[in-house]
């Protein structure tokens, strides 16, 4: 199909890991991202949860070629990023932007807010006259939520939620085809987190943009993905559209995630059901063999422990990488978070 | 009945606040509030709030520039009154405080054992090995593997979610009266979230303890307590039972939070309701209700402070409103 803009095919992100002292250091292989697939059109937006280790940063940097993949494609407007050389690349960088998790921390406190915003157009284009630089701020201002007087203003004049609209405004400022919002909201107060995800979706609809939101739970995701895809230790679990990722998780690991958001109600609170997962996290640079999630997994068997699920396409459409997808039934019931 | 009893911890009148070079702040006013023993009281606001510098001027835990005024009154005696050496005897044995990032109240130059020994032999007057076999069994009842070797580790060995049962066992470990937790699960994955809840509720049970939750998250403790303060610039807004809170929300801030709370179990529905604005400066707050400007009721009346309005049901609200209408 061509309304794809973004096509990512078999990705996989390595790094070399060395452990121990000076004398017998041995070095890993840490498979951060491995093997992940997905599309993404045009005005679409798709939600990556996962806890931390499961490679969704990782993936990130790699959908905006910051990070040379091991394995796989990423395809931007069908050209694949990685093959393209370094003047070329940058022109195609003005299409793919990132807002980033700690807004105090990905601004500099030393810039002014318009040189904040700006600097993206100077970069890309040196020559630019400074009234239409001045013109183009202040409309993202205003496009953002931000009063096109406050300007000459620093990031420490702002609060969490004002700064996360500054990092939103030097994203747009190109007009972007695609942003991808690293936790956006994860930093900031429950009542501010909702400001910026509507604004998101505002804009989203305004310019047609496509979004990789990525969270470290389910419950922000559910507001603004179309297809949310849930990763554990580097690897894809489930890729499914939003309204049956909730309601019918095909994935145990999926399953838990959506058992653990805690529900705002004292009563269904009470009744809720554990996330029935066991241990620990493993650590990612000894992930388990045959599927990854099995050593935490309530409903794990014997093959589970040897073979390595693939990503399969169900027949309602969606993905799942689990053996015993179809005889698990994992709907979410009365007493879980799904309930009125 | 409950009411009858002294309650554990009373904060009376308290107001914090610090000298800065751009002036004063003022971080918390006229805050009352009590606990009972055994029982689980959330204080719930935004960041700048007052939630957790109230709690650390009854510990003694107030940066340099800080002040505190009004009473703590403690098992019948005044924190804010005390002496280090005083406190100190009180801290840590009596009321215990585990803080949000586990890795910056762990030393890391130390191993485990020997940060929970030493407090078990300074407390408790036990020896060495009795204190080792107190330290160990507390790592068992927080569910860590293997706690005979792990307590020989270092911090660093830990995961994050290790770590914070690393706190929550250091802070039970002299079975206070009083459990402070702030922010106790917010740096931590979901999953694990739910697993350190559920410990601390079943510990809460077995040891009679009474716990004051600090949070910014409304969702995160509508299972896990018995009454919720709200708070807002500094001041309580509304304090009730849960169910007064979740099902009866009085002030118009508290309804905006629960409003708020991203809910699996709500259809994904186009907006996200958002509370409009940001909260006002410490420095300079303005006159009358704290929350006027964001405020979708705000009318005339609220430019007057909002006295605290009590119902017979305990549950208190500081608006004009008296109905959520």
């Amino acid at each position: 199909m061509n309304d794809r803009v973004l096509r990512v095919q078999d990705l996989s992100v390595h790094y070399k890991v060395r452990e121990g002292g000076f004398v017998r250091s041995r070095s890993h292989l840490l498979k951060a991202v491995e093997s992940v697939s997905f599309d993404l059109a045009a005005g679409e937006t798709l939600g990556i949860v996962g806890e931390s280790g499961c490679g969704k940063s990782t993936l990130a940097r790699a959908l905006l070629a910051l990070i040379k993949p091991s394995r796989g494609r990423v395809l931007w407007l069908g050209e694949d990023l990685n093959k393209l050389d370094e003047e070329e690349l940058r022109k195609r960088r003005q299409d793919l932007q990132i807002v980033f998790q700690d807004p105090l921390a990905a601004l500099n406190p030393r810039m002014t807010v318009r040189s904040i915003i700006a600097e993206p157009l100077w970069t890309f284009f040196p020559k630019i006259a400074r009234v239409q630089v001045d013109e183009r701020v202040r409309g993202v201002m205003k496009m953002v939520g931000l009063l096109p007087h406050q300007v000459n203003r620093y990031p420490h004049e702002f609060s969490a939620g004002q700064c996360q609209r500054i990092g939103i405004a030097r994203a747009l400022i190109l007009n972007p085809k695609l942003i991808i919002c690293d936790e956006p909201v994860s930093a900031l107060d429950v009542s501010i987190q909702a400001q910026i995800v509507n604004l998101l979706k505002d804009l989203q609809r305004k310019l047609n943009l496509s979004l990789v939101f990525i969270a470290h739970d389910l419950s922000v995701v559910k507001h603004i993905s179309d297809r949310v895809m849930v990763m554990y230790l580097g690897r894809a679990m489930e890729l499914s559209s939003r309204d049956r990722l909730y309601m019918q998780p095909l994935h145990p690991y999926t399953s838990a995630l959506i058992k653990a958001v805690p529900v705002p109600d004292p009563k269904l609170a009470r009744m809720a059901s554990d996330t029935g997962l066991t241990g620990d996290m493993p650590s990612p640079l000894d992930p388990p063999a045959g599927c990854v999630f099995h050593s935490r997994c309530p409903f794990s068997v014997k093959r589970c422990e040897i073979e390595v699920p693939a990503l399969r396409r169900m027949e309602n459409g969606d993905w799942v990488a689990c053996h015993r997808a179809e005889e698990l039934d994992l709907s979410i019931g009365a007493g879980d978070a799904m309930t009125s | 009945m409950k009411e009858a009893l002294m309650p554990l911890l009373e904060v009376k009148d308290l107001n914090v606040g610090f000298n800065t070079a751009e002036g004063e702040v003022h971080a918390v006013n006229n805050l009352n509030f009590s606990i009972n023993a055994g029982d689980t009281l959330a204080i719930v606001g935004e960041s700048g709030s007052g939630k957790t510098q109230s709690l650390m001027s009854v510990m003694g835990l107030l940066a340099e520039n800080g002040h505190a005024e009004g009473q703590a009154i403690f098992k019948g005696k005044d924190l804010l009154k005390m002496s280090t050496s005083e406190l100190n005897k009180h801290r840590g044995r009596e009321i215990a405080m585990i803080f949000q990032d586990p890795m910056t109240s762990l030393n890391p130059y130390l191993r485990i054992d020997k940060q929970m020994i030493e407090v078990v032999m300074h407390h408790q007057g036990l020896n060495k090995s009795e204190a080792r076999e107190h330290a160990v069994e507390m790592l068992r009842a927080v569910r860590i593997p293997d706690p005979e070797e792990r307590i020989r580790q270092y911090p660093h060995e830990f995961s994050g979610g290790m770590r914070q049962r690393v706190m929550v066992a250091m802070g039970l470990l002299c079975e206070p009266d009083l459990l402070i937790a702030d922010e106790p699960t917010t740096a931590l994955d979901v999953t694990v979230q739910a697993q350190i809840s559920h410990l601390m509720n079943a510990l809460r049970r077995k040891s009679n303890t009474a716990i004051i939750l600090i949070t910014h998250d409304l969702g995160v403790v509508a299972g896990l307590c018995d009454r919720i303060l709200v708070m807002y610039a500094g001041e309580a807004v509304e304090c009730g039972s849960v169910e007064q809170i979740y099902y009866d929300a009085k002030h118009p801030y508290t309804q905006g939070l629960l409003a708020s709370v991203p809910r699996l179990d709500h259809m994904a529905s186009k907006e996200m309701h958002a509370i409009p604005g940001n909260p006002p400066s410490l420095m300079s707050l303005p006159k009358g209700c704290k929350f006027r400007d964001r405020c979708p009721k705000a009318h005339a009346a609220c430019e007057e402070t909002p006295p605290m309005q009590l119902d017979e049901g305990r549950h208190a609200w500081r608006c004009y409103l008296d109905e959520s209408a």
